[in-house]
């Protein structure tokens, strides 16, 4: 009922905005101050880009993270250079072991919290969602802004909780308690921990407030004739994540009051009976531990998921556009993204298979973990056929979507070691899991990620990336990644524990130094490659030759609109004939065939290109 | 060069299969395993192991094939018009599901050995961890823990008879912790407030390290121990010494729980 009252309110108020946007050639028809447009704009376009120079910002901080990791990992205790100082406080550059395992928790709390599902939900989806159906803006406009918004409290207590006493939180970004609990467990649980619960309880706000304008726009607000079977791959995966984030976030939050409570007055939800740390006054308990680790993975195993089904989507339409080629299974694709979220939400016990879970719950936990390696295969093999018979052009765009395929095929296959129960026993804790988690999320997703950006670039800003660049700014980023990665893999097959400042002291890992230090160096460089794309991207912004509207030949809705879109997105009413796939269809003369454009046999159907007013 | 991306993306299966084959040449693999169940657990990896290569190496060289083929500078013909195959879906869906399935049955048993069917003894040790350090108390002559005759050590040492089952009990002082013995392939979380079990026989003598594996603070890193497997009579002569040790401490009375 209410949602097709804002229905019926976007509709209205889109024929009066494409009839204003007509009148001032493409300029903003309102003429609203700076602060409106780009600073408290409702725009989602506008907000998408917010969401993802905020996120990217976030990204190279939480990448300079990394950076003290392995710099710890390749000369253990030594002072480091550069970034040493500004990581590592006043022990004159050297990483102090507490400070140690605040680089490992922050850097895991800003990439996934402030970097991959903001980025993927909060720019990608604000910007493609309704682009890609064919909707002037989101559902809730005001809600959409305050998405946003609720993003900057959460910037503020995790930036500033590297300033307090103790330092920002130490337990891991999994904040395990008694340890995140206890204030004497760990330096960084002083207020690190509480600034850092604050944080992910208000990025979940913000994610909360996006999913439910996400699903009432896809929903309700689909141009004529955009059927559900014919959304792209990007926006079912979009709506899916939403539906996952609305399931699965209130139990974080819940979750993170509790250790709220926990920490300020003594609740002892997780802690048990006279539970102590490093002297501390006894609790009084009552509570257990292992509860949290229930409700944690019980939103993040489903918040995997919500870090690459976008990037499946994306990298669906990417895949199709540049083999000139429909996407393979487009149905079953759909149906295995519902199953991978369906079965994503009882697979949680697979990260506890040691906690002291009862061990036959872990059994059943295996049976399911295994099941949802199935549906990521169909998505896999789906992939291939789309590539097979094709007229694939090695864009940039393209190849970060093959080297998610290609990765992401090393991601999902390593879970299958996990799962696997007895041989998780000795992997788990080890770099197998933290190589395993690197494929799917740093070669999975931030591939998509590039990728993306590559491919909506001209639709987002108007002008081209360099193409050329960006094959460079590929080749260094695939090469050297692999290279950081991929022996993890084989560290982990020795047992060799994460969140170690110093395994070296350790007879059985004693002779990992020199390959860590490879890993480490392919690191650096990685990092360093990325300025490439940094100038790439800034200069393209101002200088990058114009893209015109559809610089790819491409079906999707939002090639269509103009480049970048104005304020309510089309200069006329799309009308959709087919899906988002028909290339190389025999029914046009042309390789491509856009939703918008009306089939042949149609005569004369104008309206299809004819505004309404 | 001509299909340079493709080759570029050949190199994935190639380096990727080549590291696993050099990896042991550089000393780099499963560590020593001298424990009983440490061998089905080997085996079960190296099964999953093969498994998934095989599957890494036909997927990547598919991949590779069809960007080599299919390249749009090369591939003069039309571009395939489909949409699917149902058939080819049904396909790939039955035979990954039933690998997969088998895959979930056959390592059943080996949990179920591994950490639901604890032996009927009596423990052999008590394992307490605590920031950061491992403790243990042994139950003495009597064979019962909490008694006046246990005895506890701190220094981070556990021995124990090798070629015997073990049974030990294990539990956290302060936050959670992980004991593991990585030659031994076993590995349980500890729990304040929770006693958990762990069992194993070791079959070699010598020192190994103990590992802590949970992050437990600051000090993680350096939770390091030792366990010593020692012939039966070496063992019972050790515990003796540390009895000895202990009665001529009278500051240290063991302190109850
Ligand atoms: C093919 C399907 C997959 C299977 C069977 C699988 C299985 C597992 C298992 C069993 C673990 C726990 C390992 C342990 O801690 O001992 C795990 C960890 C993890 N997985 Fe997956 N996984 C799959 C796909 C994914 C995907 C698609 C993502 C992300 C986009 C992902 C992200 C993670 C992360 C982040 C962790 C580690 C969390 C942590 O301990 O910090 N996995 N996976
Ligand atoms: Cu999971
Ligand atoms: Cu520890």
């Amino acid at each position: 009922m209410l949602s097709s009252l804002i229905y019926d309110y976007r509709k209205f108020a889109m024929s009066t905005v494409t009839a204003e946007t007509h009148a001032a050639h493409g300029e903003h028809a309102h003429t609203s101050s700076f602060l409106k447009t780009y600073v408290f704009s409702l725009d989602h376009k506008i907000i998408g880009l917010q969401f993802l120079f905020s996120t990217l910002i976030w990204f190279s901080v939480g990448g300079l993270l990394a950076m003290g990791i392995r710099w710890q990992l390749a000369y253990p205790w030594r002072a480091m250079p550069l970034l040493g100082n500004m990581l590592a406080g006043p022990e004159g550059g050297q990483i102090a072991p507490e400070n140690y395992t605040m680089l490992v928790t922050m850097h895991a709390t800003v990439m996934i919290f402030f970097v991959i599902i903001p980025i993927l939900a909060g720019a990608f989806g604000n910007f493609l969602i309704p682009l890609m159906i064919g909707a002037d803006d989101m559902a809730v406009p005001v809600l959409n802004m305050l998405s946003y918004w609720f993003m900057w409290p959460a910037f503020f207590f995790i930036g500033a909780s590297f300033f307090v006493e103790g330092g920002a939180a130490q337990a891991g970004w999994t904040s395990y308690p008694p340890l995140s609990v206890i204030q004497e467990a760990a330096p960084g649980s002083l207020e690190g921990q509480t600034l850092w619960l604050l944080g992910v309880t208000f990025v979940g706000i913000a994610s909360m407030m996006g999913s439910i304008n996400y699903m009432t726009t896809i929903i309700q607000m689909r141009a004529p004739g955009m059927t559900m079977f014919r959304l792209p791959m990007t926006i079912w995966a979009m709506f899916i994540t939403a539906i996952l984030q609305a399931f699965a976030l209130p139990v974080l939050t819940a979750a993170g009051f509790m250790q709220l409570g926990d920490r300020l007055v003594g609740t002892g939800f997780f802690l048990p009976e006279g539970a102590m740390a490093n002297n501390s006054p006894m609790e009084t308990g009552g509570g257990q531990p292992l509860l949290w680790q229930h409700l944690f993975w019980f939103y993040s195993h489903p918040a995997v998921y919500i870090m690459i089904l976008p990037a499946m989507g994306m990298v669906s339409d990417i895949l199709s556009t540049f083999a000139r080629k429909p996407l393979f299974g487009y149905k079953p694709m759909v149906y295995s993204i519902s199953g991978i979220a369906g079965l994503g939400f009882i697979v949680w016990g697979h990260h506890m298979f040691v906690s002291g879970m009862n061990p036959m719950l872990g059994m059943t936990f295996m049976v399911s973990t295994m099941m949802i390696a199935l549906p990521s295969a169909i998505k896999t093999f789906n992939w291939l056929g789309t590539l097979w018979g094709g007229k694939i052009q090695f864009t940039t765009a393209m190849l970060f979507a093959i080297s998610f395929v290609s990765m992401f095929i090393i991601g999902g296959l390593s879970g299958i070691f996990m799962a696997a129960t007895p041989v998780d026993i000795f992997i788990h804790d080890t770099y197998y899991i933290v190589a395993h988690f690197h494929y799917v999320l740093f070669c999975g997703t931030a591939m998509a990620v590039f990728g993306g950006i590559y491919y909506w670039f001209p639709k987002m800003f108007g002008r081209m990336m360099n193409d050329s660049w960006g094959k460079v700014h590929f080749t260094l980023t695939f090469v050297l990644m692999n290279c950081v990665f991929y022996p993890m893999h084989i560290l982990g097959m020795q047992g060799f524990p994460r969140r170690l400042a110093d395994p070296y002291h350790y007879e059985t890992f004693r002779n990992l130094l020199p390959l860590n230090q490879f890993i480490s160096w392919a690191a650096f460089l990685l990092m360093a490659s990325q300025i490439i794309f940094v100038i790439n991207f800034f200069w393209s912004i101002f200088f990058g030759p114009r893209a015109g509207r559809n610089p790819w030949k491409a079906n999707g809705l939002e090639w269509q609109a103009p480049s970048p879109p104005g304020h309510g997105n089309f200069d006329f009413q799309p009308i959709i004939y087919r899906g988002p796939y028909e290339y190389g269809s025999p029914e046009t003369d042309e390789d491509y065939y856009p939703q918008t454009q009306p089939p042949k046999q149609t005569p004369e159907s104008a309206e299809g290109k004819a505004p309404v007013h | 060069m001509k299909h340079f991306w493709s080759f570029l993306f050949f190199l994935v299966p190639v380096l990727g299969v080549a590291t696993f084959v050099f990896a042991p040449h550089f000393n780099i693999w499963l560590p020593r395993d001298i424990s009983e169940q440490g061998r089905t657990i080997d085996n079960l990896f190296m099964f999953i192991l093969y498994l998934t290569g095989a599957v890494f190496i036909v997927t990547e060289c598919v991949l590779f094939y069809f960007l080599w083929k299919y390249d749009g500078k090369s591939n003069e013909k039309p571009v395939i018009f489909s949409h699917g195959s149902h058939a080819l879906e049904l396909v790939w869906t039955i035979i990954p599901a039933v690998t997969l399935l088998f895959i979930a049955i056959y390592q059943m048993q080996a949990w179920a050995n591994d950490k639901m069917d604890p032996p009927a003894i009596s423990y052999t040790c008590e394992v307490t961890g605590r920031q950061f350090n491992w403790d243990f108390r042994y139950p003495g002559p009597d064979n019962e823990l909490y008694t006046q005759d246990d005895i506890v050590r701190t220094d981070g040492k556990l021995y124990l008879p090798v070629n015997e089952e073990i049974l030990l009990k294990i539990t956290s002082a302060d936050v959670l912790h992980s004991f593991f013995l990585p030659n031994l392939r076993v590995k349980q979380d500890v729990v304040p407030g929770m006693a958990q079990k762990m069992w194993f026989k070791g079959k070699k003598t010598g020192g190994y390290d103990i590992v802590c594996a949970e992050l437990c603070g600051w000090g993680h890193y350096k939770m390091k121990g030792r366990v010593y497997f020692l012939p039966r009579d070496e063992y019972d002569a050790k515990l003796a010494e540390f009895t000895a040790e202990q009665n001529t401490m009278t500051v240290e009375v063991p302190e109850e729980e």
